[in-house]
């Protein structure tokens, strides 16, 4: 026994060294696993930081625009037309359209070109430029911008006004470094007097970086870039998340209510939960194949209209709001139902008058996140045809329209790369800014209504 | 038919009807001593409900079949050479006169027949829709009349309208079911209509997809090879794995099992941000920051990698699927029970020890459902690599390479403006199809993995 006991003692003693040794390599793979752990929670917010730098560094500038501030000379020499025809008694309300159209259209096809050139030479009086190249200095929007002031206000003949014209992209580019200012003259978008002039603007302060307001309130432009904006895309997403609320949220939350309240668990409840979830994991991609076949080719509905992008976002966001209503009403205590039952309401009465009320916040919730995520959605988008270049704000749910995310597609693919790369970053910031402002109303709402609760 | 007198005509319907139900009932019940079954409100709903829905469905009967209605009767009108023309033809004929007769030009000038059959059409949509109109009106007085005539002390109204409202119910929760089977068959019926141009086993198994648009000119219907598609799919998931799951599983771990609540509080959200971004802008990301950056960094170490290659695509779809990752996994090592996790620190094992020897194995099969339901998401992605694979679907091993993927090729085959009857329109349904049925196995998969292991510890 003493003999067993000794050879024991021996080899704890053994042991305890083993132990000792091991008990290092053991707490150094702690550590390793430790910062394992801290390096992919650093890496995770490093993405975070990242992207969102790489966004707002990129996006931000694009809001201050350069603007030139000249004073445009209406000239009555150049300004065809004559007066505004006036209605009088003498004619007609069909003859007195029909000489405004013509007025109009003499008034437009004036030489606007030549006003804002001497506009932007009154500026510069010594600069020797040719006309091509100081016309490149603005944007070619200008032109119809001192048109409609013209158009609004025909008194304006003859007198000298300061205006304010957003300078070409290109310009921009140029002044804000998105171009490199060190390229040789042959790969330089802008002639080297046009540059020369433009840094001279801008030291004189003709040039400002004005915010750009019209990235809010212009549509979509081709020909001139630098006064493209949102508004277009804007209203197509509007449009888009109504038809989503309108039929997304009562739909969803009536299948909701049916399959956690009412329905019997039997085998066809079963399969439509595994449909739900499994809907729930379908590829966006596909609900816009649906749409293409079923809603364009089969119903004949129109291409690229909000209404059918409103359609399909609401088929794809349906199962995230059944699914977040059925966990809300999940969370409503049973005696809650037992006692409006056991007071002699019916099932309808005790669902409608007492469960769900309960779920306002979390139905809420539910809405807010699938409409976000339809907000975001582009891929469907794309094959129901809402990619088409459109250069109006669409009047009705009907008209062909674009989206928010489709606008962002569309204009990182721009050739104009060093201007549409931070326009493309100005969209995403309004986007994001957009989610953000949902998600900060959802989660207000939210406490608000369970406060009271 | 004008939608708005349409409406209107409903609208007065109901608040006629409603008011009708309840005013009866109620002078019912203040008459004698006697009690309703049912409150004034439930008749006056019900009574909208048999004055509304048979004019409702007559209308949206309508609105079904009126098109076949109306082009039965243009062709009735136009002169008999139709009858040779092939179904397009006979439908462009129709459209013209449809277009005539509703005020819009037409290409070229229109002849005298289809003059004739325009005018006749435009006074034959003025009486159908009058009648209709009158059919729907006259439904809902009868209705209404049957309604008012039913009201009486006795009367379960409540009953029904509740009856009702099961219906309506039942029938949204079935809006689901009906995607479905939607989904399958336009994927279905078009991706046969595909197979009838290009043979299965051509599309299946072939390496080479070159869909030569008609107008090239080349004749030839192109070559729909599936291969490197699917290739190029596999491949971007796998770097996107790469990167998701290790970073995705330590922070889960990490923000569970070491961090402290203030830390976990404000990280956790943080990273749940990223779930969030819509893909077209994790694209853009893409394409413009971490596609030049790569190619900075492989001329550093002298690799060639390109801006726009499936390297590219992958990394960011991986920090795409983070979160994903993360909080799913988060979830199921809670769900593991807190018994375990005792008994293995008790025992002497390190906190890493029992993450790694008890937490993880009792929570495999739930994380691997994760990774499959993320895997299923990844295939399906499209945005991202829309912009940042770099489109060129050839068969290629390399990841610094440009590739191309399925998603990316249904964008590219359905966003011009073909006709649905042309293989290279109809290969995106096909295309589509196989990517259905991938996510579909995927997620049928995962989510049986995960009940069950919910199934183990509940």
């Amino acid at each position: 026994m003493t003999d067993a006991l000794l050879s024991t003692n021996d080899t704890s003693k053994a042991r305890r060294e083993r132990v000792r040794k091991s008990l290092g390599r053991r707490h150094r793979s702690e550590t390793i696993f430790r910062w394992a752990g801290i390096l992919s929670i650093v890496a995770a917010l490093g993405f975070v930081a990242i992207l969102f730098g790489m966004i707002l560094s990129k996006g931000l500038p694009s809001f201050w625009q350069s603007t030139l501030h000249v004073e445009a000379y209406f000239d009555p020499e150049l300004i065809e037309g004559g007066p505004q025809p006036q209605p009088q008694d003498s004619a007609s309300p069909a003859e007195y359209q029909q000489a405004m159209a013509q007025w109009q259209r003499n008034v437009t096809l004036s030489n606007w070109n030549a006003i804002v050139e001497r506009a932007v030479r009154t500026s510069a009086p010594d600069a020797d430029i040719e006309t091509r190249d100081l016309l490149e200095l603005v944007t070619t929007a200008a032109r119809f911008q001192l048109r409609d002031m013209y158009f609004a206000n025909p008194d304006v003949l003859g007198q000298t006004l300061p205006v304010s014209i957003l300078a070409s992209a290109n310009t921009d580019n140029w002044l804000k470094g998105t171009i490199n200012r060190e390229l040789a003259d042959a790969r330089q978008q802008l002639s080297a007097e046009t540059r020369q002039l433009a840094d001279r603007f801008v030291a004189e302060g003709i040039i400002t970086f004005d915010f750009a307001w019209h990235i809010f309130t212009n549509v979509d432009s081709r020909s001139a870039p630098a006064t493209a904006g949102l508004a277009g895309a804007f209203m197509g997403s509007l449009y888009m998340m109504i038809v989503v609320i309108v039929l997304a949220v009562p739909i969803g939350v009536a299948s909701a209510i049916y399959l956690e309240e009412f329905a019997p668990k039997n085998r066809w409840t079963d399969l439509i939960e595994i449909n739900i979830n499994n809907l729930a994991a379908v590829p966006s991609i596909v609900f816009g194949l649906l749409g293409a076949a079923v809603f364009i080719n089969y119903l004949g509905l129109p291409r690229s209209a909000p209404l059918v992008g409103g359609l399909v976002l609401t088929l794809m966001t349906l199962p995230t709001i059944i699914i977040a209503t059925r966990s809300s009403l999940r969370a409503v205590p049973p005696s809650l139902r037992q006692a409006a039952l056991g007071l002699g309401a019916s099932k309808n009465q005790t669902v409608f008058h007492h469960v769900l009320p309960l779920t306002f916040p979390g139905i809420l919730t539910a809405t807010i996140i699938g409409v976000a995520q339809a907000l975001g959605e582009t891929a469907p988008l794309l094959l129901i045809g809402m990619s088409a270049f459109i250069a109006n704000i669409p009047a009705t749910p009907l008209d062909s329209a674009t989206a928010l995310p489709v606008q962002i597609y569309l204009w990182q693919g721009n050739e104009n790369r060093n201007f549409f790369e931070a326009r493309t970053s100005a969209a995403i910031i309004v986007l994001l800014g957009l989610m953000l402002l949902l998600n900060a109303i959802a989660i207000f709402l939210r406490t608000r209504l369970e406060r009271r609760a | 038919m004008n939608a708005l007198v349409v409406a209107a005509l409903l609208l007065v319907l109901l608040t006629v009807s409603y008011q009708v139900g309840w005013s009866r009932s109620r002078k019912l019940a203040s008459g004698k001593g006697d009690r309703l079954h049912s409150r004034p409100i439930y008749h006056g709903v019900l009574a909208a409900l048999f004055a509304l829905l048979p004019a409702i469905l007559l209308l949206s009967l309508w609105a079904l079949f009126s098109d076949y209605v109306s082009s039965g009767f243009i062709l009735a009108q136009l002169p008999l050479e139709t009858a040779q023309l092939t179904e397009v033809q006979v439908q462009a004929a129709v459209n013209r006169v449809h277009a005539l007769a509703n005020g819009f030009g037409v290409v070229g000038t229109p002849s005298p027949e289809e003059m004739g059959a325009a005018r006749a059409y435009e006074s034959f949509q003025l009486v159908t829709s009058l009648v209709v109109v009158a059919a729907a009106a006259a439904l809902g007085a009868a209705g209404l009349f049957l309604a008012q005539r039913r009201i009486g002390l006795r009367l379960r109204a409540r009953t029904e309208v509740e009856l009702a409202i099961r219906i309506a119910l039942i029938l949204c929760s079935t809006v689901a079911i009906l995607t479905t089977i939607g989904i399958v068959l336009s994927l279905l019926a078009d991706a046969f209509r595909f197979f009838t141009f290009i043979a299965p086993q051509n599309f299946f198994f072939g390496t080479v997809w070159n869909p030569r648009f008609q107008s090239t000119g080349s004749g030839s219907a192109g070559e729909y090879g599936l291969l490197p598609l699917l290739w190029g799919t596999v491949m971007i998931s796998i770097i996107a794995m790469l990167v998701a799951v290790p970073i995705g599983l330590m922070s889960a771990i990490y923000l569970s099992q070491y961090a402290d609540k203030r830390v976990r509080s404000v990280v956790k959200p943080v990273i749940e941000v990223l779930a969030g971004i819509p893909t077209i802008v994790y694209g853009f990301f893409a394409l413009v920051s971490v596609g030049p950056f790569l190619a900075a960094a492989g001329d550093v170490i002298g690799l060639d990698i390109r801006a726009t290659s499936a390297l590219t695509a992958g990394i960011v779809m991986g920090i795409m699927i983070i979160p994903f990752i993360s909080s799913l996994s988060d979830d199921i090592i809670a769900q593991v029970p807190r018994a375990m996790r005792d008994g293995s620190l008790g025992l002497g094992a390190t906190k890493s020890e029992t993450i790694r020897k008890v937490l993880l194995p009792a929570a495999l099969p739930g994380v691997v459902g994760a990774i499959l339901l993320a895997v299923s998401r990844a295939i399906g992605e499209t945005m991202i690599v829309v912009l940042a694979a770099g489109n060129s679907p050839v068969l290629r091993f390399n990841p610094a390479e440009p590739t191309s993927t399925v998603t990316v090729s249904i964008v590219n085959q359905l966003t011009g403006d073909a006709a649905f009857t042309s293989p290279q329109t109809l290969v995106a349904f096909a295309l589509g199809l196989t990517l259905f049925v991938m996510t579909l196995l995927l997620n049928i998969m995962a989510l049986y993995i995960v009940r069950k292991f919910r199934e183990q510890y509940e």
